[in-house]
């Protein structure tokens, strides 16, 4: 089979502490891949070492054939592989339309043209449009992204990346920090993507898991536990006692089904 | 209209028309004061320069005079060898400043506000020394004079009233503030805008950040070096001060003054400080920065957005009643 994405041991070592160690991932092109693990597992950090944010201490990352271990960060998302952050990261000041036909104009090249108003660039206007109807963020457009609620604003950082055209499209969280009835809706357009995108996301929220991923690749203290698919991850007794072991206390919800035992707040 | 509305098209607008009526009013109703005039459009061309850094790409700078310095020299050491032509000098000091930005913008881009701050300053006190110590060159403190212009595209002779050297100056900010106007309505103008925002989502979306702020500090500082040489062909002097950092500080307020990232800030800020030095000192000359730093203190607490951000302010308030 044919990867969209592959890493060879990939570390990230802080002094001793091994944020990620020997993590070696395949994604097939067009998988819907999760990445879970408790908090502190390490995953945000995988994320970051796909992306170019940091540079690993040993291993190797591979987009199709062509390592890109050594690629910067805009360099990796010129060739498709985009991600999105956990926490928003847009442009306060700039309206939902401009952020995404910026987006555009630097994926077509447009973007260091000088001599042009961005109103006459037709093409990445029509394209930024469609694509914001399509996020049900068209009535948004002109809206100034600081004064956009904030799970609109979810959905512009994903329609940021959509900008990029993503081979491969990184979603850290993506429905983080908004209500059960918007991050549905966050993954329902994560599922209507093109099947040659591969996806790969990190969520706790394991109802989502189970309804949109393929598989599941379970990250355990920089290291990686298990991958299969869900049913085999549901499965896994080792997966289970990592979850178990440290669910007291922690905002991460158990696996679907016995949350109202053994989290009786949230019932109500 | 537009066929995008809120985006930006770039186009004329009224604002645009009252902004340069005001200089061609002011040149038939203060036939006197064209010196002071043409003082005023050169300090404005050299603050919309900064505009373009500082209120469009978010890139502080405490040595922006640097750039200035270096065109006026540029003009006044050209005059003073035997190039008298003034628009060739003039494209020459552009060129030179903008080799300087490009120079000195890859020490400057990689850093963020402070040490933007540090390295402005540290090239615009370099500068200065340099200049001052190469006295057999410059000038030094006794500035560069002998400066003789040719007459403009060979009919305009520089007149002692300052005719020539006002409407020179207009002609040339006008071509400067046509060029502003539409790189920042481009998209290189969004990406700039996008960099203020929020620079580290910038790689995400595949922009290559630090080459965006090259251009854009090569741009400033040629424009900063239109603005110098315009001054030095205008006075027919070089003071050493060109270079000072007291320079860089003022064009900084002005800037504030008038309001950062809409083009406009730099006019009103540009007239309101040196309306206010011409004014105030005249007055009280040891006094007037007084008031001006009262002004400033106030402008910034209350607006942010300096006088345009004022006005902005009240017009928005004047709409929320009205429905």
């Amino acid at each position: 089979m044919t990867e969209a994405l592959r890493t060879e041991g990939l570390c990230k070592h802080w002094g001793g502490l091994r944020a990620n160690d020997q993590v070696s991932l395949r994604l097939p092109v067009g998988a819907r891949h999760a990445l879970i693990g408790p908090n502190g597992a390490g995953k945000t950090t995988f994320v970051n070492l796909l992306t170019g944010v940091l540079a690993p201490s040993a291993g190797r990352v591979f987009l199709g054939d062509t390592d890109i271990t050594r690629l910067a960060m805009h360099q990796r998302v010129r060739r498709g592989l985009v991600r999105t952050f956990q926490i928003n990261t847009l442009f306060a000041g700039l309206t939902v339309l401009e952020s995404v036909v910026l987006a555009i104009c630097e994926r077509t090249g447009l973007a260091g043209t000088w001599h042009r108003a961005v109103a006459r660039c037709t093409e990445p206007v029509a394209e930024a449009k469609d694509l914001l109807d399509r996020l049900r963020l068209g009535p948004a457009a002109n809206t100034l992204t600081r004064n956009l609620p904030y799970g609109r604003q979810r959905l512009l950082e994903i329609a940021l990346a959509l900008a990029m055209r993503p081979r491969v499209l990184l979603l850290d969280e993506p429905a983080s920090g908004i209500p059960a009835s918007e991050s549905t809706e966050v993954f329902e357009v994560i599922a209507a993507l093109p099947g040659d995108v591969t996806v790969l996301f990190i969520e706790h929220d394991m109802d989502l898991v189970f309804r949109f991923a393929q598989r599941v690749a379970v990250l355990v203290d920089g290291r990686l536990l298990t991958e299969g698919t869900p049913g085999e991850i549901a499965a896994d007794p080792r997966v289970r006692d990592v979850y178990l072991g440290e669910v007291t206390g922690e905002a991460e919800r158990p696996f679907p089904g016995e949350e109202k035992r053994d989290a009786p707040g949230s019932a109500r | 209209m537009s066929a995008s509305p809120g985006l930006s098209d770039g186009r004329w607008r009224w604002p645009d028309t009252v902004l340069w009526l005001v200089p061609l009013i002011w040149y038939v109703a203060w036939p006197d004061h064209l010196l002071l005039g043409s003082q005023v459009i050169i300090t404005a061309l050299f603050t919309l320069s900064l505009d373009l850094l500082l209120g469009y790409a978010g890139v502080v700078s405490l040595g922006h005079a640097a750039f200035f310095g270096l065109g006026a020299y540029t003009a006044g050491l050209l005059a003073v060898h035997g190039w008298r032509e003034p628009l060739t000098g003039l494209a020459a000091a552009g060129v030179v400043a903008a080799l300087a930005g490009l120079a000195t913008s890859f020490l400057v881009v990689r850093g963020k506000a402070l040490s933007q701050l540090m390295i402005t300053l540290g090239i615009g006190i370099l500068l200065y020394e340099a200049a001052n110590k190469a006295s057999s060159v410059t000038g030094g403190v006794d500035g560069l004079s002998d400066i003789s212009m040719d007459r403009l595209l060979g009919v305009f002779r520089f007149d002692l009233a300052g005719k020539t050297a006002y409407g020179y100056s207009l002609a040339v900010a006008f071509a400067g503030f046509l060029l502003v106007k539409r790189i920042v309505a481009s998209p290189f103008g969004l990406s700039l805008r996008a960099i203020r925002e929020g620079a580290q989502r910038m790689p995400a979306i595949g922009a290559p950040v630090g080459r965006r702020l090259v251009a854009v500090f090569t741009i400033a500082a040629g424009l900063a070096g239109i603005a110098g040489a315009l001054l030095t062909q205008t006075t027919q002097f070089v003071a050493l001060e060109v270079l000072g950092f007291e320079r860089s500080a003022a064009v900084l307020i002005m800037l504030a003054l008038g309001g950062t990232g809409q083009l406009y800030g730099a006019f009103i800020g540009a007239a309101l400080f040196m309306g206010m030095q011409d004014l105030l000192a005249r007055q009280n000359p040891a006094y007037w920065q007084f008031w001006l730093g009262l002004m400033l203190v106030a402008v910034v607490l209350r607006g942010r957005g300096g006088v345009l951000g004022g006005v902005e302010a009240v017009r928005d308030r004047l709409r929320r009643t009205a429905r």
